[in-house]
């Protein structure tokens, strides 16, 4: 288990997922899971994410949408992709509005499989995309004093 | 009269779980109109019809959408067969209808919970979303899966359940009718929600009936249009009303969708009481040929599964229309003159499912 020096705020979007893995990701903030008591609040803006949790293998639509949302958040950051279509477009790889998963735009930490991915995996991911974030940011601040 | 000001409404928005893009033209306060920019869910799985053979394409009209998605298998398969004349044995409607109310039951708990937080009711989003889980609990034990279940087959469906679990969900059907009960209670007399929704959002009868909307978003403006009446699977034999309401504003579809889920439990307890013993597949041989509309009721609305078989293997063309497609224009109609706080109330409303929407 990561050791959390500040609650980390994620940041959902959903890049021509089918619902699945959204409300499944909505799920984990309900009383059942309840991620919200370590602190984890799904946001609406990105300049106040750590975390982006992407769902669905990304459309021509969404390529810059997606570029954009990453490109607000602040450093350190974490891309989290959820679910089959995520990783590698899943069902729909062969569509051909589908680029194939999340990794053919953005450098992504934390793949999270299923279909749909279930709250208890991706809670799982989220817990290795933190351990994932304090290193970036014990890499950030060395680089800031060494300069 | 002040200045016209554009103002963008998503494709990412705190309020929206799916991304849809809205233009609100703006004069001060007030919405002079929505102009909206549809395509960030679409991923053409239509097309894939030419890739898949009609018994694999189930799975991927499962995933039209996650949240109807049992129904969408339900729709389609009842096309195939009755494009091929199969007869699915009793069993299997049932089965299929049991799962379709549980179904619509974790749909319209979603969505009351997703139309508190538009309202910024933080609480009863989390309440709904609990009582949720409970029915989740239940497909996760009869089919394998909480959101897709992977089920329903052509020629019938893929799991039976057992007479002890069936015993065992009815006495979970009452704890699940005594939590709705309470919820539902909250959204008719909480004045904090009646003074967000009375009055907002309103869509008249003959709007209603000329734009084609479906579904909740008709029946909250008086009209009396319900798939389930059609009688297809089991519904013809369990004993029902379609629940209306004729004030066609933003109360009157959340009481309809809140007064759905009795409907919804009391049907489940009927379908369980009656469900006859037997084999729940048959062996389906041939390729599918002609063509057929297959209509069945989603949480959302009336959802339409156009396919057409040339005797292959392949289908030669699937197309769906979704109930989220043809509330749409009865969207913009009554986003034109409401203010600009009220907009995510009114999107809510219509129970919007993006991903049925674009496919």
């Amino acid at each position: 288990m990561a050791y959390l020096s500040k609650s980390p705020w994620i940041l959902h979007y959903d890049a021509s997922s089918c619902n699945g893995c959204d409300i499944e990701i909505l799920a984990c903030l309900t009383p059942r899971y309840d991620v919200e008591r370590f602190g984890i609040i799904n946001t609406g803006n990105p300049k106040h994410a750590d975390i982006l949790v992407i769902t669905g293998g990304v459309n021509e639509q969404n390529r810059s949408v997606i570029q954009n949302l990453y490109d607000q958040m602040p450093h350190p950051k974490v891309v989290v992709g959820v679910g089959i279509c995520a990783c590698t477009g899943g069902i729909f790889k062969e569509c051909y509005n589908i680029a194939g998963g999340v990794g053919e735009i953005l450098p992504v930490d934390v793949w999270v499989p299923g279909c749909a991915a279930r709250p208890e995996q991706i809670i799982d991911g989220i817990v290795k995309a933190l351990g994932i974030l304090e290193q970036k940011r014990a890499d950030m601040s060395r680089a800031e004093a060494g300069a | 009269m002040g200045r016209q000001v554009v103002v963008p409404f998503g494709p990412q928005h705190p309020v929206l779980p799916e991304p849809i893009h809205l233009d609100l033209v703006l004069e001060d306060e007030k919405v002079v109109e929505a102009i909206p920019r549809i395509g960030y869910v679409h991923r053409g799985l239509e097309k894939l019809v030419e890739k898949r053979d009609y018994k694999d394409y189930i799975f991927i009209a499962e995933r039209i959408c996650g949240i109807c998605s049992f129904i969408h298998s339900v729709g389609y398969s009842q096309g195939i067969e009755a494009l091929m004349e199969i007869e699915v044995p009793a069993r299997a409607e049932y089965l299929r209808t049991i799962w379709s109310e549980y179904s619509r039951l974790h749909s319209h708990l979603l969505w009351l919970g997703c139309f508190a937080d538009s309202m910024g009711f933080e609480n009863l989003f989390m309440q709904s979303w609990r009582i949720r889980e409970s029915v989740l609990d239940v497909l996760e034990e009869t089919t394998g899966g909480r959101v897709i279940q992977g089920s329903c087959k052509v020629g019938g469906v893929r799991k039976d359940i057992a007479a002890p679990q069936l015993t065992q969900m009815k006495a979970g059907l009452d704890i699940l009718q005594s939590e709705v009960d309470d919820l539902v209670a909250v959204f008719t007399d909480e004045p904090t929600i009646k003074s967000r929704t009375v009055g907002v959002g309103h869509l008249s009868k003959k709007d209603a009936w000329e734009l084609g909307a479906v579904g909740p978003m008709t029946r909250g403006s008086g009209i009396k249009s319900d798939m389930r009446m059609l009688g297809y699977g089991a519904y013809e034999y369990l004993d029902f009303k379609p629940v209306t309401h004729d004030d066609g504003d933003c109360y009157a579809r959340c009481l309809v969708r809140a007064e759905e889920m009795s409907v919804s439990i009391d049907l489940i307890r009927q379908a369980i009481d009656a469900i006859p013993e037997g084999e729940i597949e048959v062996k389906v041989k041939g390729n599918p040929d002609g063509e057929y509309f297959s209509r069945v009721e989603q949480p959302r609305g009336e959802v339409l599964h156009f396919v057409k078989g040339g005797g292959k293997k392949n289908l030669l063309r699937h197309r769906v229309r979704t109930p989220t497609m043809a509330n749409v224009p009865a969207l913009v109609k009554t986003l034109a003159g409401c203010q600009m706080a009220d907009v995510p109330v009114i999107v809510l409303s219509i129970d919007p499912c993006i991903g049925c929407m674009e496919r």
